[in-house]
Parts: C-alpha cells; structure tokens; sequence
C-alpha cells in the first residue's frame, strides 16, 4: 500500500467558483435576515413569549451535533486504529470545525443581544452547562486544530495519537454538554432526561457521517478523483449501525416516557396529536429520516453511490426533523404549572392548547445560512490547504484489496 | 408544720405569688413599650448597605380572596413599571411582556374554580438562575430573583428553565420605560418583587405595586413582607395558615405562597 | 533618506498645528438643575464612565441606592427641557448625554434600556439642594 498523496484541490473550474457563489448568496442572504431581526427586535420573528428557542436553534443544535460526529470518522482512524479510515482523517476534522463554525455563527447571531457576545465570554456562571458549553465549543476549535497540525506537519506526526486521543474524548463531552442543554431541565416535562445527553450523541455520529459521506462522494466527484467502493462500503454500513441505534434511543426515551403517567400529555401531543410535531415525527423523522435510509443502505440499492447519497441526505433531513420536535415541540406542548387542574382563563396562553409556532423567513435564512457557511469553510479550505487525499481508490488505500 | 409542707399544702406559696404578680404588673407596664421596640426593629436597610439574608421576601396570596375577572393587581404592576403602555405596539400578544398575570384554575376532579396572579416565584433554588450562562439571571442575598440587564446576551436559556414561565423577553425597541424598571430590548425581566420600593431607605415597610393594588380594590388577596421577620404580617399568616407553594414537587421552596390551591 | 525624514517630520508638524489652531466647535453640554455636580466636574468628565460601570454592580446586586451615585438622580439633575417645558429624551441631540456622545461619536447602550427623561416626580423630589448635597459629601466621606 503506497502513502497517501495529500494535494489541494485545483478550484479553477467553472462548477468551483458556481458553487462559491451559491453559497455566498445564502450566507448573505441570511446576513440580511440577522439585520433585519437584530435592528428591529425579535418581534419580526415567529419566536416569542411561549416558543422561546426557534428555527435558529434547530439549525444551530443540528450542526453543533453534527460536528462532533464528522470528528468521528478521523477518530475510528486515530483511535481505533483502522488503516482504511487514517486518509480520511483530515477531511473529517476540517469538516468537523466548518460544521461547528457554521453552527455557533447561527446560534450567537439569533441572541437578543449578540453586542455582547463578549460578555459571554468574559462572565461565566459555572453551574450552567451553557456557559461550560461555551467553553467546550471555543476549545473543540483549538483541540481540533492542533490534531490537524499535527497530521499534517511531518515533524508533528509522531505527537497525532495522542492529539486524536484527547480530541475523542473532548467531543464526547462536547456532545453531552449540548445534550445535557436539555436534559437538565427540569420544568418542561419533554426535556427532563437523563437520556438527553447519550441519545445526543448517537445522533451524532449519525449526522456527522452522513454529512462526511455527501461531502466526500460529491468532493472526489466534482474534483475527478477516484474513490473507492471499499471505503464507501464501510461508510455507509457504519451509518446504517448509527442510524438503529438512534431508532433504539427514540424507541427508549418514548417507551420510558410512555410507562410514567405524567408523561402522558407530552408523549400523546408528540406521538399521537394532531399538532404538526406528529407528523414532522412519524413522517419525516421516523419514515423519511430512519427507516428509508435503513432500507435503502440494507438493500442492493446501497451499491450506487447515488442511493448512498440519498440515504445520507435523508437522514440529514431527519435529523433537522428530529431536532424540531424536540426543540421546538417540546416548547409547543404547555407547561403543566397546576397539575391535575384545567386552566379555564389565562392571559399569558398557560391555557391547555399547545403554542403555535410560525418561523418567519429571517429565521429559516439563518439556519440556512449556517449550513451553507459551513460547506463553503470546507470548499475554501480544501482549496488552500491539502486536505483531500489525491485517491482513494481500492488499491491505493485498502490494505486487504485484492486486485 | 414547717413552713414547706404548709406552701406545698395550700398549692401556692406566697413567694409565688408575689414573684408572679411582680413579674405580670411588670410586664403590663412593660408590654406597651416592648412591642414599640419590636415596631422599631422592621427598619428599612440604609440607602449605602448592602443587601444580606436577614431578610427573605416573600408574598402570600389567597387565592380565595381573588375575585375571578379582577386584574388590579396587573394593572398595578402595568402602571408601576410602564408595561403595557402601548410600548410594545409592534409585538404580536405572545410576544409582549407579562409581569404578573390572571389565572383562571378548575379541578378536574372535584370542579371547584378559583382565581390567582401569578408571577416569578422568587424560588430559593431558581432554575434560572442555575442555567444563565453569564449569571445575569441572579439571586439576591434577601431572596430577590432579578435580571441584571447590563450582562443579559438575550440567550432566553432562562425562559426554558422556568416552570413557572415567569420571563418575557423583549422583542422590540422600547421608548417608555418607568425610570424605576429600565428594560430594554433583547433581555429578558421579570416580576422584580418591586425591588425599587423595597431598598427604598425611605420606606420601612415596602409593599409591592400588585399587593397595593389589590388592597385598594378591597380584596387584600396579596400580603407582600420579610418571611424572617417572625412580626411580620406575612410571617405570622404562613404560620397561621395552611400554604402551598405551586409545583412543590420540583423542590425548588419559592418566596411566593398561595392559600386554596 | 534623510532628505525624506526631514520632509515628512514637517509635514507632520504643519499638519498637527492646522489641526490644532483650526476652529473646531466643541459641544454643546447644557447646563444642570443643580449648582454642582456630585463629583468635581473634571473627574466626571473623565470618570463618569467608571462611576456609571461600577455603581450599577452595586445597586442591581447588592442594592445599594444611594442618592449621590443615583442614575435616576444623574438623569432628573442633568435634564434638559424644550420651550414645551418637556424633558428630551436621549434621541434629542440636546439631551445631556447626547450633546457630548455624538460630538465625541462614541455609542452607549444605557438608553436601550434606561429611561433618559425623568418621571414628572423625580424632578420634584429628587433635584438636589444644597442641604442634600452636603448630606451627599458627608456619606461619601463615611464609606
């Protein structure tokens, strides 16, 4: 097996700087949406009293989530020590810090007073989780940094073990941390779980790979290089393991909630309402973001690269579905201030009909924008630095390939 | 006889007696003056001190005082603070501020109706507190759960927390605020306990904007005072009263009490 | 080189003394309702700042209102009224704070939330006299 040749990617076509321009028109597009919400106050969005956490905020804990899970692919290299994964290692971290830039760039702009992000960073109150949140994220970025510098610079190889060790375990905490924004709250019967902080992280590592697998197979087709089948056999088994195990943390958390009778309300609103929260969750979290992709990485289907990709995508998408229902349905489902009484009056909708919530354009430009400026941190850096391996066919990277 | 057997005989002795009626003529003349002092001791905290945990505000509310279809004790805080001013004219309803607002409750048990205002519960463990990233949402030595604007980022992580969902946050400019509540746009605020009334070094016996209100509406549902000062108003009804506290079960031992609930 | 040097210190000197003696209008501050301020003006003028920063810990956390370091009195003192006899607010150029910050072009966000005109009350109760302000220094020397 030959060593891997890192080289830039060439970034002169025609396609490349097309998507450079896609792009950059989403992000400023959603510039625009943050001055308009910014200037005038949140009360152009569909947020308010009641629906306090918004489009921003799925788009934002979606890719947060899915940062640390693109890490993962660089980890199952480093870590675990698998050959096949070690040239993808530098592609994954890039990802990784693009998908965590992207995701922080959302949820500090949507802030009632993003003036004083500053502040956020200067006062710290150590019993929240978001202010160690926050000290988690800022030192993913450094963590994450350092691994690469010491995969890319020869002289620094010798150090990346113990880089890829440390990065590992930080993002596992990272994700428990965004998990635990959640679960430690005790007021609002949808959140107060345990279960919130590992059933987050295995949501990441499904989000993260998939992202990994459209950024890999659209990167090496676009840019003519080969890639391999082997790798994308493995990648995409691995996301369909992933992908159960997330169906069996839903499965969990429901069931468990189902068995506590004050759970009721709140389980009957999400799994069984008439509210769009059930139809976001049975249609396109369940159906359209677990099982379809199940069958389709489980089927002869899976042997087109096309078909990976749509199984990928899918499970993006049921992923931001995943992430609405419960940042957003757990907000719409009121809380249960008087138990066991019916609130006949209330002037502030204590009443017992869940919130609606309408997100607005600005909002939805927002997350968007976040997506798309993560794909563009990866496109430029790809650009400039070597990141992407120049093959990755069957012979050049799979020690076990027979011709 | 000896002089014990004929006091243990006749029931009282005569040292008794007099050491009893001495002790009583002295407090009869005494009492009048030693409550005086008592008075004197619910004295307001100088303007230059700072605030401590000898105090604990607090508020009880009995709910079957409250008279359904009243809301003085909102508009009392509306007009205290400058809420509800036309201020927030471009803010849908959901996404104006609520202070304190009217609740109306029915058992779905047994149907009996009540009424109450309900407001930022000023809890002694405050899950708004605990998950402020900047500690902005605070609580003071004397039990206050407040704001402080001036390092709020507007994250509205706190609005989450709270069971009670006590917290507004502001979703557009403001031009009217009360000189007395400043709020601004992009934080988030709650019931204050009136604090501007309470560290008044003017007032030695400060009384919040709802719980005046409501007194002038003749209801007297509202007793706001010192829950330490054991002669206290309120100190003496929570110890006369059975009270509860709403979702006692999260443990979280709030300032603000409710009889009938 | 050193032809350059010479030529570029004059220039610098020429220019610096055009700026200098040039007739640049100062701002316009108007006056108080008070016959002084609670700190020598000097010191306000370069330290307002801190008192404003340091004080506001104090009355939000621990409650501490005392008169002298008042904002609201720092409002009622310092306002400024229109022929309408009505107290402008921060958006007015002529408003205390705004006489000098937008000379100075220096933006502060104490108006976002804090009312810039006093309440008709505060004006009554809360302008300063004379036996106040000798009250006030007194305190001041206590703390």
């Amino acid at each position: 097996m030959k060593k891997v040749n890192y080289l830039e990617i060439e970034g002169k076509s025609g396609g490349f700087f097309l998507l450079l321009a896609i792009l950059g028109g989403i992000i400023f597009a959603g510039l625009l949406g943050v001055y308009h919400m910014e200037h005038n106050g949140h009360y152009v969005t569909g947020m308010d009293n009641q629906i306090v956490w918004g489009m921003p905020h799925v788009f934002a804990v979606f890719l947060i989530v899915a940062a640390s899970g693109a890490l993962n692919v660089a980890s199952i290299g480093t870590v675990f020590g698998k050959v096949m994964y070690k040239p993808l290692g530098r592609l994954s971290s890039l990802l990784a810090i693009a998908l965590l830039a992207g995701g922080l760039m959302v949820l500090v702009l949507d802030l009632g007073r993003p003036d004083r992000l500053v502040v956020a960073m200067t006062y710290y109150n150590f019993k929240s989780i978001f202010a160690w949140n926050i000290i988690l994220y800022n030192g993913f970025f450094a963590v994450v940094i350092v691994y690469l510098w010491m995969m890319m610079q020869q002289s620094m190889n010798k150090y990346y073990k113990a880089a890829g060790y440390f990065a590992f375990f930080w993002r596992l905490i990272l994700t428990t941390g965004t998990g635990s924004i959640f679960g430690f709250l005790v007021a609002r019967t949808a959140y107060d779980a345990a279960l919130m902080a590992p059933m987050f992280i295995i949501m990441s590592f499904a989000f993260g790979l998939a992202f990994f697998l459209l950024v890999l197979m659209l990167g090496y087709h676009w840019t003519e290089r080969p890639l391999g089948d082997d790798i994308l056999r493995r990648l995409k088994n691995l996301l369909g393991v992933f992908i159960g195990a997330i169906l069996y943390f839903v499965a969990v958390y429901h069931l468990t909630n189902l068995y506590a009778t004050e759970h009721h309300g709140v389980e009957k609103f999400i799994l069984a309402g008439d509210s769009v929260h059930t139809t976001i969750f049975w249609v396109v979290q369940i159906l359209l973001g677990s099982i379809a992709p199940l069958m389709i990485i489980y089927s002869k289907l899976s042997a087109s690269r096309f078909w990976i990709g749509i199984a990928s995508l899918l499970v993006i998408i049921g992923g931001l579905a995943q992430m609405y229902v419960i940042i957003i349905g757990g907000q719409a489902y009121p809380l249960d201030i008087f138990p066991g009484m019916e609130i006949i009056n209330s002037t502030f909708a204590d009443g017992n009909e869940y919130h609606q919530y309408y997100p607005s354009l600005s909002e939805t430009l927002l997350g968007l924008s976040g997506i798309a400026a993560a794909i563009l941190i990866v496109t430029l850096g790809t650009r400039i630095l070597k990141f992407l391996p120049d093959s990755l066919a069957d012979k050049d990277i799979n020690p076990h390939h027979k011709d | 006889m000896s002089k014990t057997e004929t006091a243990e005989t006749n029931g009282i002795s005569r040292r008794k007696f007099l050491g009893t009626g001495i002790a009583s003529a002295a407090t009869v003349s005494l009492a009048p003056g030693v409550s005086f002092i008592n008075l004197a001791h619910a004295q307001p905290k100088p303007a230059g001190q700072k605030v401590d945990d000898s105090k604990r505000w607090g508020m009880l509310i009995d709910t079957n005082k409250c008279a359904k279809g009243c809301d003085a004790c909102v508009k009392g805080c509306n007009d205290e603070h400058n809420l509800n001013v036309g201020d927030e004219d471009l803010s849908r309803p959901e996404q104006q501020s609520q202070w304190i607002r009217k609740v109306d409750l029915r058992d779905k048990l047994t149907g009996h109706e009540s009424s109450l205002p309900l407001m930022c519960v000023h809890c002694e463990h405050p899950p708004c507190v605990d998950v402020c990233p900047t500690g902005a949402s605070f609580k003071r030595e004397d039990g206050i759960v407040l704001v402080d604007k001036h390092i709020c980022i507007g994250c509205r992580y706190c609005m989450m927390a709270c069971p009670y969902k006590a917290r507004s946050f502001i979703h557009e400019e403001l031009t009217m605020q009360s000189e007395n509540a400043p709020r601004g746009k992009g934080t988030v605020e709650s019931c204050t306990l009136c604090v501007h009334r309470v560290d008044d070094p003017n007032n030695a016996n400060p009384i919040t904007a709802c719980a005046e209100a409501c007194n002038k509406e003749g209801h007297e549902a509202i007793i706001f005072g010192d829950i330490k000062d054991s002669n206290s108003e309120i100190n003496k009804a929570l110890k006369k009263y059975s009270t509860s506290a709403i979702r006692e079960d999260l443990k979280l031992n709030p300032g603000v009490r409710y009889r009938g609930i | 080189m050193k032809y350059l040097q010479t030529m570029l210190v004059m220039l610098t000197v020429v220019l610096l003394n055009t700026i200098a003696l040039a007739d640049v209008p100062g701002p316009n501050i108007p006056k108080a309702n008070a016959e002084k301020c609670v700190e020598p003006t000097q010191e306000m003028r370069v330290n307002h700042m801190e008192y404003i920063l340091h004080q506001r810990d104090d009355t939000v956390h621990e409650g501490i209102r005392t008169k002298q370091h008042s904002f609201k009195n720092c409002i009622s003192c310092h306002a400024v009224y229109d022929e309408n006899n009505q107290a402008v607010n921060f958006k007015d150029e002529r408003h205390f704070c705004s006489s000098c910050h937008t000379y100075a072009a220096v933006k502060i966000d104490c108006f976002e939330c804090h009312a810039s005109t006093p309440s008709k009350q505060s004006v009554r109760t809360m302008s300063l006299s004379k036996d106040d302000m000798k009250k006030a220094h007194e305190t001041r020397s206590e703390k």
